[in-house]
């Protein structure tokens, strides 16, 4: 029992160890920016405006959905105009940014880890090295850049596209009418909501990437290995979107509420 | 010059190198055999530097590769190519970016000149016309030409073959084996090939080393090889499947695997 423990906690440390080295590696590669210039903007087209179908597919309906559960949660207690405030601070504050991670970690991460774990098996990225590439500036940092400024703008038209079909719902389906629902939404509004929801996407877009990154270019173990290696960044990415909203919360909202 | 020093490489309890020591000298083709996962590759990855020794050295024109910088090694790498066993080719580019893209990287050549030098690097493999494909649609043969034209695009002084003629049918292997010569004859490049085919070891070396059980068994010209009378050397070259040596070949290629895995 001790030496499988013992196995263990070797494994944990050798895996930090690892994690410490790809981003010290990715830090020292930001130098190479000739690299990694010419191979971003290619990244933040494929990871972000080609990503903008599910997102608003889903956030469309989110916002229906958002509408009528407003709607059924306050019929006969407060006015109809808060159903725009609820679709409002709810899609901004919340479902737009954390509903848009969640399928980006599947649509975006599981394919950087694909993508890079079938290239670490059949030795392109030794090839890159050979050609005297650096893979960190060739591969990491273009992709990592382009989640962390393309995620808020995927998530700001999620945002809007929740808005949009809230306000149909709640306009064609609800006793609501457009002036009432935008009374709602500006009621409680302050620039601050859109300002903590495109934050928070950011820094889901980085960890999404990093994660997706660094355990593409660890796979081990062939065709096996990159499937280990998908599956791994989808539940690490969704888990990690979890703990930064929690974090967000705490830190951003909860100073705000205080000042 | 390239010279192996006293090479050790180890994954996890796996001992793969165990004392490799090799000088491959300007201008000649070096032969290394030896079972399938002994370490070959492994020692070859060593030069330029995509695994760093556990103890010993490699040596490249006076350079210990492992105590180079990162912009040392790059520079170090500018100067050999390497042919990797499955080619290696980038999936999501066209083959004429393949072999362009080591070029791109110098940021010493124009556009037209490295559509030059792609065309030509092309022509030598004998396949002109395949710019536009992308390495799926090639055959395994045709991808291992373009893995060597994308390593000779670049000039290189030092060419690295790794298993070149794995896999491909004894016609193919002879392109290859052909091309590996070719290229010698035509650009002058000092190379180590990597292989357990000793039809190509015979036709492309100047020298063949076996790998054996951690370290070389026994360097020599190919008719020494040939008339050796090392009963190791002489079982591998005569393929013969009997003996102790094939039986610890085979646990090695095991134990070997198992190893990389854990490694992962």
């Amino acid at each position: 029992m001790f030496a499988s423990l013992g196995r263990h906690v070797v494994g944990v440390v050798e895996a930090y160890g690892r994690l410490g080295r790809f981003i010290g590696d990715t830090i020292r590669a930001l130098s190479d920016v000739r690299t990694w210039g010419s191979q971003t903007l290619q990244q933040m087209r494929r990871l972000g405006v080609d990503s903008l179908p599910i997102t608003l597919f889903i956030a469309a309906f989110t916002g229906i959905v958002l509408a009528l559960l407003a709607s059924y949660a306050m019929t006969n207690y407060v006015p109809p105009y808060l159903v725009g405030t609820l679709v409002g601070k709810t899609m901004i504050l919340e479902l737009g940014p954390v509903l848009t991670g969640l399928a980006l970690a599947g649509r975006v991460g599981a394919n950087i880890a694909a993508e890079l774990g079938t290239m670490q098996v059949t030795e392109q990225v030794d090839a890159l090295e050979t050609l005297a590439y650096n893979p960190y500036a060739y591969l990491v940092i273009p992709r990592v850049l382009a989640g962390t400024a393309m995620f808020p703008v995927v998530v700001a038209f999620a945002m809007a596209t929740g808005l949009l079909t809230g306000w149909i719902a709640a306009t064609t389906l609800l006793p609501v009418t457009t002036a009432e629902f935008v009374r709602g939404l500006q009621l409680f509004f302050v620039p601050f909501d859109v300002q903590y929801g495109l934050v928070k996407s950011a820094s889901f877009g980085m960890v999404i990437t990093l994660i997706g990154c660094f355990l593409g270019l660890t796979t081990r173990g062939g065709a096996e290995g990159v499937g280990r290696a998908t599956t791994r960044t989808v539940v690490y990415s969704a888990e990690m979107i979890l703990v930064l909203d929690a974090y967000w919360a705490v830190t951003l909202l909860r100073t705000h509420v205080m000042s | 010059m390239i010279e192996f020093r006293d090479l050790h490489k180890a994954f996890g309890t796996n001992r793969v190198l165990e004392g490799f020591s090799l000088t491959v000298h300007d201008g000649e083709t070096m032969v290394v055999i030896g079972y399938s996962g002994t370490g070959k590759s492994v020692a070859v990855k060593h030069v330029v530097g995509l695994l760093e020794p556990d103890a010993g050295e490699v040596v490249v024109d006076g350079q210990v590769v492992a105590n180079l910088r990162r912009r040392e090694l790059t520079e170090l790498r500018a100067t050999i190519g390497f042919v990797f066993q499955f080619a290696a080719l980038f999936d999501s580019l066209t083959i004429f970016e393949n072999v362009a893209l080591g070029l791109r990287r110098r940021r010493t050549m124009s556009e037209a000149e490295i559509a030059a030098r792609v065309a030509e690097s092309l022509r030598l493999v004998d396949l002109v016309g395949t710019e536009g494909h992308m390495p799926a649609e090639l055959s395994g043969g045709m991808r291992k030409r373009v893995g060597l034209a994308r390593a000779i695009a670049l000039r290189p002084k030092y060419l690295l073959y790794d298993e070149p003629t794995t896999g491909l049918d004894p016609v193919t292997s002879a392109v290859i084996d052909r091309l590996i010569v070719r290229t010698r004859e035509a650009l002058g490049v000092t190379s180590i090939v990597i292989t357990h085919d000793m039809r190509t070891a015979y036709t492309v070396g100047d020298r063949i080393a076996m790998l054996y059980q951690g370290r070389i068994r026994q360097v020599g010209t190919v008719d020494e090889i040939r008339a050796t009378a090392d009963p190791v050397v002489r079982q591998f070259i005569e393929g013969r499947p009997d003996g102790r040596a094939a039986e610890r070949a085979s646990l090695a290629t095991a134990s070997s695997r198992l190893a990389q895995e854990d490694e992962g």
